[in-house]
């Protein structure tokens, strides 16, 4: 089922090199009726712009996102988008999109919610297929629907929940928002509207890793060694911790679980999708201004 | 809302995207993206002169300015940002050679009854509604 992995040699360092292809690799699969490439972006008219030939869209916010309740849509839900897009539960999906891959990310994300088997990230996304003048186009092309079967999501092992978090104090947490996020400093104006948490700062004991370290200039990701380097030597992380990444919304944060999950080979990392817009509203929740990590209260701390 | 107040720019704007269908929708706001008006050589030279916008996710900057009484409205926002600058675009079409009072009538939840909600989602029509925000108070600034 599917097609085969990338063989391109930058990516056999990573634990699991399978989840990435190049840019050389799609313009080869265009074709490829196995495959179907995905845009996902920040910006929600981006793809009506231009687009790789043949590539579908899916938004986060009108097709991945529940409407109603603040959740993603659900196993019909996500059938009936996948099926009318063309992709079959054994398609090999390859997500790309703009800002170094963020939305393609979660996409990707949330795709892992519903055990969709193979689903890779085209590494520099978007800017990259443009910044080597491949093709792009603004026809869309016409799919034929297919049955994608009802799948429902699983929650359990890469999803976190504000409880799960207030559970887990003692494991590590990232932070992967910026240091002016992290710290709680107000970057906007008295009179202007605040960003849409009631307080600012951080979950105690969270490092802050900003997600864009992740990422090099061309919007690629950094080589192994250079990953260790920022998760490992410098926010302490090891392979065998149980981690928690959260940001605003949990899209930047996706950027980064596929880093430790796909790239590092970590087992347990999960998403905090409520992030700071949950976390910062909530009543009651322990939270830390300023740049150190600082301490859990003793009454959350786990035994 | 105070449709019987609203200036024929901003209404004939707005039964435009009523007209058409959710997904074309899209496209006529990629249309107002295109045709953003470029910024005077005072500002295109003096960016910093803008202000920005930070209830939009990407980079964009407004300035409002009252010329004989008339309303002139310059933004910039970038090319890889198209639903940032169809808002935009919307409003400079809109406000622009209004006079200041007709302007700052205009209903704060204007962007709310373009049908893009469904569209482009609530959240991303905040970035529009803080654009509308911003140019007003520069307006009774200006005034």
């Amino acid at each position: 089922m599917g097609t085969s992995a990338d063989p391109n040699p930058r990516f056999q360092e990573y634990a699991h090199p399978e989840r990435l292809v190049s840019t050389e690799w799609t313009a080869e699969h265009l074709d490829d009726p196995e495959v179907v490439v995905v845009e996902s972006d920040e910006d929600v008219l981006l793809y009506e712009t231009g687009h790789i030939p043949g590539a579908v869209k899916i938004d986060w916010h009108v097709d991945l996102n529940d409407p109603v309740t603040r959740d993603y849509i659900d196993g019909e839900g996500f059938a009936a988008l996948l099926g009318s897009r063309g992709i079959g539960r054994d398609t090999t999906v390859v997500i790309y999109g703009d800002k170094s891959n963020w939305w393609a990310a979660y996409a990707l994300w949330v795709f892992t919610l519903f055990g969709h088997p193979d689903v890779r990230l085209l590494d520099g996304g978007r800017a990259k297929w443009i910044a080597e003048e491949r093709p792009i186009t603004t026809e869309v092309p016409e799919r034929t629907p297919v049955d994608y079967p009802v799948v429902e999501r699983d929650d359990s092992s890469i999803r976190a929940f504000r409880d799960d978090v207030l559970a887990h104090f003692g494991s590590p947490l990232v932070d992967v928002r910026s240091p002016l996020e992290y710290t709680g400093e107000r970057t906007t104006a008295p009179e202007y509207p605040e960003e849409s948490a009631l307080r600012a700062g951080h979950i105690p004991s969270a490092q802050n890793v900003p997600w864009s370290k992740a990422a090099a200039d061309d919007g690629t990701f950094r080589s192994r060694t250079e990953l260790e380097s920022i998760y490992e030597a410098g926010a302490g992380l090891s392979p065998d911790d149980d981690v928690i990444a959260y940001c605003r919304i949990g899209e930047r944060s996706s950027h980064t679980w596929f880093v430790l999950a796909h790239l590092l080979g970590y087992e347990k990392v999960r998403n905090y999708d409520g992030s700071w817009t949950e976390w910062g509203s909530s009543v009651r929740v322990p939270i830390v201004k300023g740049e150190q990590p600082g301490e859990v209260p003793a009454s959350l701390a786990r035994a | 809302m105070t449709t019987e107040a609203l200036p024929a720019s901003l209404s004939d704007i707005r039964d435009e995207f009523l007209a058409v269908a959710v997904r074309d929708r899209l496209l006529l706001l990629l249309d107002f993206a295109n045709d953003l008006p470029p910024l005077p050589e005072r500002y295109g030279e003096h960016p910093e002169r803008l202000e920005r916008v930070t209830e939009c996710q990407a980079p964009v900057f407004v300035a409002a300015e009252v010329e004989e009484g008339v309303v002139r409205v310059f933004a910039m926002a970038p090319a890889e940002a198209p639903t940032t600058r169809g808002f935009a675009s919307v409003l400079v079409h809109g406000l622009d050679g209004l006079t200041v009072e007709a302007a700052l009538a205009v209903p704060d939840d204007y962007p709310q009854t373009l049908g893009l909600g469904e569209a482009v989602s609530p959240l991303r029509l905040r970035g529009m509604t803080g654009l509308l925000g911003r140019i007003k108070r520069q307006l009774r600034a200006a005034a």
